[in-house]
């Protein structure tokens, strides 16, 4: 890392822009494999932010260099830390894409219960006004119950 | 003394290390489990009277002084919260016990749930402990880390996809908090917490309004106020019952610990103090609204956990010692009387087959001490006078009161509005499912529930009612605890002995 009189190189700069907004734009993709990458450059570009946070310069060792010329060794130390938490938490999400890939043939993010729920009144054009505190149970026979989801893919040799 | 500080996140790390070594020994993985909880639950006592009578304790880690090395603090704060959190997560640890002698299915991978609880409990101490802004980061990513572990525990379909949504909405959440970090770092080169209380100070007005509304937004999502709250109610209920129940407990509070940390040490002054008003009183309203809404209890649980936040971040927002007292109250009561209902659900679960309210009914007949441990939380967190929940609206809606304005008195009728509407969803939920004529979900249900999971939430329904006991010393603790917050100067002093800003 170079810098210059003013601050940090505008190449990184650029850099941790890029590597955030395409994070971000793959973020708002529904597939967790695509989410996934979108974390891995989201974490890069923040890494590289708090990398820019610091002075730059020669290697912190005492007496190897005037003090004042020494880089800032407290950005570098919390960036060893992040990149070893952001991969960690990657190596999770991408046990939890394989898995979620493995039960549903599919690793797909889908919409939440309450969300399935409208959109099903909305088809048989219901109004959701059912307050269940008066009747008995047997007036309302639609269960909540998630329903299993859609499979696409089927597995050969599984029933 | 003060050689105690880090045992509340040792001594989980290290039981964390024992009892995945002795994965195969169930017997011997419990009692260490729980002996290491215990053993925090005694230190932080004594952290609490400790720091009640001489101020916060300091523990420089690894003998490197303060701005320079980590420090772990325990102020009356943080003291109380991890004791408050530590007795929660023991009657919890045993209540997961218990429901792993009563059934074999749900708990099948049991090797792994007790290191990544006792994980899980580290990194909430850690959190709580933080002195260092970096420190808080990896104390979230910690208990984040487990919790990942936790809420997809056994893989089914439906946990990978309420998990992977919570997965992600966290890790934004991190990332975020991470970059705030950075920043804050690029701008006064130090996150030691009592050194940046003095630097941020200097800086221009922007910068740190902008530094402020980042730590805010991501704290915010993991205390999971208004606009950032939509992964909770969707994620939470379909995890096993004790890890629902100490996540609603725990997780969220540990962000509005965060919040009331930074809001009160880093950026006293109340700048965003109308934004936060307005946020608290619509995750209140908004919330609670879903919770009348649902048929499911569990669901319903989750919607009164987002609704209650609101409670605390307005007594944030207040800003005077008696806001933050009462919102400090507040979290302590929120945090017991949420997890026992959760673990109430999770009794009905096992006893009625269901949380659904349209498939169960009469259940205060079918089990009359189940009705009992339903009652008494629901109408302490209703806040029918004489619980704590009463006490505790009582204190933050006084202070709303006190502080005049047009705002705190719409967000006290908005308190007010909340605390009926949760009466009303409370009580809906016991005409449904506890009177009626009963009717169980499933007929293969086990007649007696295990008597550990109905002692250990008898235990929580205790220390609920045991608040409104002790709410004099209570308070005593909460509103010195607020009033060392807002004059900051104990803390800084505690930390950096030589230069006071």
């Amino acid at each position: 890392m170079t810098r210059g009189a003013a601050g940090p190189t505008l190449v990184l700069v650029l850099a941790v822009g890029v590597l955030v907004a395409a994070g971000v734009t793959l973020l708002l993709e529904r597939s967790l494999t695509r989410i996934l990458l979108g974390i891995i450059l989201l974490g890069n570009g923040v890494n590289l932010l708090i990398l820019l946070g610091g002075r730059a310069g020669a290697a912190p060792f005492v007496g190897s260099s005037p003090q004042g010329e020494m880089s800032d060794a407290l950005p570098q130390a919390m960036v060893l830390t992040a990149v070893v938490i952001t991969f960690g938490l990657t190596a999770f999400l991408l046990a939890v894409a394989y898995r979620s890939w493995y039960t549903s043939g599919d690793d797909e993010v889908q919409d939440d219960l309450e969300d399935r729920q409208i959109v099903r009144l909305a088809e048989s054009n219901e109004v959701s006004t059912a307050d269940h505190g008066g009747e008995g149970p047997d007036d309302d026979p639609e269960q909540v119950d998630p329903e299993p989801a859609r499979r696409r893919l089927r597995r050969d040799g599984e029933t | 003394m003060s050689g105690l500080v880090p045992l509340p996140v040792v001594v989980p790390l290290l039981g964390a290390a024992l009892t995945l070594l002795l994965s195969g020994r169930p017997r011997l993985q419990r009692s260490i489990s729980v002996l290491c909880l215990s053993s925090v639950l005694v230190v932080a006592a004594v952290l609490l009277v400790e720091a009640y009578r001489f101020g916060p304790v300091v523990v420089q880690v690894g003998g490197w002084p303060a701005p320079v090395g980590i420090v772990l603090v325990a102020d009356q704060l943080a003291a109380l919260m991890v004791l408050v959190s530590s007795a929660v997560t023991l009657c919890v640890l045993l209540y997961s016990i218990g429901q792993g002698r009563g059934e074999t299915g749900e708990t099948a991978p049991v090797s792994i749930y007790h290191p990544t609880y006792l994980v899980l409990t580290a990194g909430v101490t850690n959190a709580f402990l933080a002195g260092d802004l970096f420190n808080l980061f990896v104390g979230f990513e910690i208990l984040l880390a487990a919790s990942f572990v936790l809420i997809t525990l056994g893989g089914t379909e439906v946990r990978l996809r309420t998990g992977s949504t919570y997965v992600v909405v966290s890790i934004l959440s991190s990332l975020l908090f991470l970059s705030a970090v950075g920043l804050v770092y690029a701008a006064t080169g130090t996150l030691n917490m009592a050194q940046l209380a003095g630097r941020l100070d200097a800086l221009p007005s922007g910068v740190r309004l902008t530094l402020q509304l980042m730590l805010l937004l991501a704290f915010g999502i993991k205390a999971a106020v208004f606009p950032l709250s939509a992964w909770l109610p969707d994620s939470y209920p379909t995890a096993p019952a004790p890890v629902t129940a100490v996540f609603a407990g725990l997780l969220t509070k540990v962000g509005v610990y965060a919040i009331i940390r930074t809001e009160t040490l880093l950026f006293p002054g109340g700048q965003v103090a109308g934004l936060l008003m307005v946020v608290a009183g619509l995750t209140m309203v908004v919330g609670i609204l879903g919770a009348v809404a649902q048929s499911d209890l569990k669901r319903l649980l989750s919607f009164t956990l987002v609704s209650h936040i609101g409670y605390m971040i307005f007594g944030v927002a207040l800003s005077s010692v008696a806001g933050l007292s009462g919102a400090i109250f507040y979290v302590v009561h929120h945090i017991t009387i949420q997890t026992t209902l959760f673990l109430v659900a999770g009794l009905v679960e096992e006893r009625a087959g269901s949380t659904d309210l349209r498939r169960i009914g009469g259940l205060a007949r079918v089990a009359p001490m189940l009705g009992v441990l339903f009652f008494v939380p629901a109408m302490n967190l209703a806040g029918i006078p004489p619980f704590s929940g009463f006490l505790g609206k009582l204190g933050l809606l006084q202070a709303g009161v006190a502080a005049g304005g047009t705002l705190p008195a719409v967000l006290v009728g908005a308190g007010t509005l909340t605390s009926l509407l949760t009466l009303y969803a409370a009580s809906r939920v016991w005409n449904i499912a506890f009177w009626r004529a009963p009717r169980l979900a499933s007929t293969t249900v086990p007649a007696r529930l295990p008597g550990l999971m109905v002692g250990a939430t008898t235990a929580l329904v205790a220390l609920g009612v045991l608040f409104t006991l002790a709410a004099g010393p209570l308070f005593q603790v909460t509103s010195n605890a607020a009033t060392d917050l807002r004059e900051r100067t104990p803390y800084v002093r505690a930390v950096l002995p030589r230069d006071v800003p």
